[in-house]
């Protein structure tokens, strides 16, 4: 009874040879710097509050902020390094969603700004958009369904 | 690369683009085309060839073949791999912030040429395997180690079987990508079939990057690891009379980014060349 008898073998061989990502510390990393990023959107946020903005506009200047931030970085070629090695704690914030449209951009500009940076630019950030969207025209009809507070805290 | 790498071996060689009886090359990205415009310039009939990673070997087995039949007296067999291009084609953009596993290899950046000749004092191909493609079902092309494997273990298994030869005939035994995931796991399929390779045997992918200094995972990919390696290091050796015989596996995952999409598994080849500094 040999491993490469049957694919299956061969499958459960592979999985017990090759190594697991280390969860713990990913888990970690990807948790202090997130929650840091996020406090960093809070100390904008509160800012501008201070500075007399009102909510809706203080709530705009930390989006841009953070886009701004995110994007500056990966133009210096910084926030991929960031992001090896946070992780999901850079990337799911809204900080990763610039990130995922800046980085292709830079990389398909050779192929020319319509075909190469217009079209490609939302090959990683697209499915964020569809399904994003997607999912809010859904909460949407529910919340017009039931209209009740339990939908809005969703 | 593959301009620099073929231009030098016709210096290195003392041979001109015109006594050049033809040239097969390859390379992974889409239509090989790093080689036709590497060498669009030295006006030599051109044979491209794909076997994704296995190319190096692919071309040296094409090659001394070709000689052998009587078509030709000199050949230039050449292959070459960029990190940059391969993630722009397989994986993502250089500045995304995403992780890679532990099994994920580094493709190399790196470039590599030979001449072939009917005349010559060696180091000689003595032998050539061909190899025929092994799919297990692994889909992870994150893994890609584990996928070509047991195509490594079936073309090594057949040519010493062919050649009647243990695996400690050759002073090296080097496979060409498989990283350090792989190269457990050929190990241990060779035991189980009762080949030990544990005394000579290792791979490019785990010789050419320093795991911890470089950050490279399960190890270095690409045509031009093996191609690198086996130029720049194992010939040396060779031509220094360091090591006498080695047997070069050179291993291909012969997928593309939509396959994998598609659910599709990693069909693995691998090549084998013996190259002796005796005929």
């Amino acid at each position: 009874m040999k491993t490469l008898d049957s694919n299956k073998k061969y499958q459960n061989f592979v999985d017990e040879k090759s190594p697991n990502s280390p969860i713990l510390k990913n888990c970690f990393n990807a948790f202090w710097v997130g929650g840091l990023i996020c406090i960093i959107g809070q100390l904008i946020f509160d800012y501008c509050i201070f500075r007399g903005f009102s909510k809706d506009l203080a709530g705009s200047v930390v989006s841009i902020s953070l886009i701004f931030i995110s994007a500056f970085l990966t133009a210096l070629n910084l926030f991929n390094r960031i992001g090896k090695f946070a992780g999901a704690g850079s990337l799911i914030p809204i900080t990763g969603f610039a990130n995922s449209i800046i980085s292709p951009a830079m990389e398909y500009k050779s192929e020319g700004y319509v075909m190469g940076v217009g079209a490609k630019m939302f090959t990683v950030a697209g499915p964020v958009l569809v399904y994003g969207i997607c999912s809010s025209v859904i909460v949407g009809i529910a919340y017009l369904i039931f209209n009740t507070q339990a939908i809005l805290l969703i | 690369m593959i301009k620099t790498a073929v231009e030098t071996v016709l210096k290195k060689s003392n041979l001109s683009a015109h006594q050049i009886d033809c040239l097969f090359s390859g390379d992974l990205l889409n239509q090989c085309i790093s080689t036709s415009f590497g060498i669009r310039d030295f006006e030599i009939p051109f044979f491209g060839v794909f076997g994704a990673c296995s190319t190096f070997v692919e071309g040296l087995i094409l090659g001394s073949t070709f000689l052998d039949s009587g078509a030709g007296m000199n050949v230039i067999t050449s292959t070459s791999s960029h990190f940059c291009s391969a993630e722009k084609q397989f994986r993502f953009p250089l500045e995304l912030g995403n992780q890679r596993p532990p099994t994920a290899q580094w493709t190399v950046t790196g470039a590599a040429a030979t001449v072939l000749s009917t005349f010559g004092n060696g180091p000689f191909i003595t032998h050539i395997t061909p190899g025929k493609i092994v799919d297990k079902g692994i889909k992870d092309a994150n893994n890609m180690g584990a996928a070509m494997a047991p195509a490594a273990v079936s073309t090594i298994l057949t040519h010493l079987e062919d050649t009647k030869r243990k695996p400690s005939y050759y002073d090296a035994i080097i496979t060409g990508d498989l990283g350090y995931v792989g190269k457990e796991i050929l190990l241990d399929l060779c035991n189980e079939d009762g080949f030990n390779l544990s005394g000579n045997y290792n791979d490019c992918g785990v010789l050419i990057f320093d795991k911890e200094e470089q950050d490279t995972h399960s190890g270095g990919s690409g045509c031009g690891c093996c191609g690198s390696v086996f130029s720049g290091y194992f010939f040396n050796k060779l031509r220094k009379k360091e090591i006498k015989k080695i047997l070069l596996v050179a291993t291909g995952a012969l997928m593309n980014s939509t396959s994998s999409q598609q659910g599709e598994s990693i069909p693995g080849i691998a090549h084998a060349v013996s190259i002796e500094l005796d005929r």
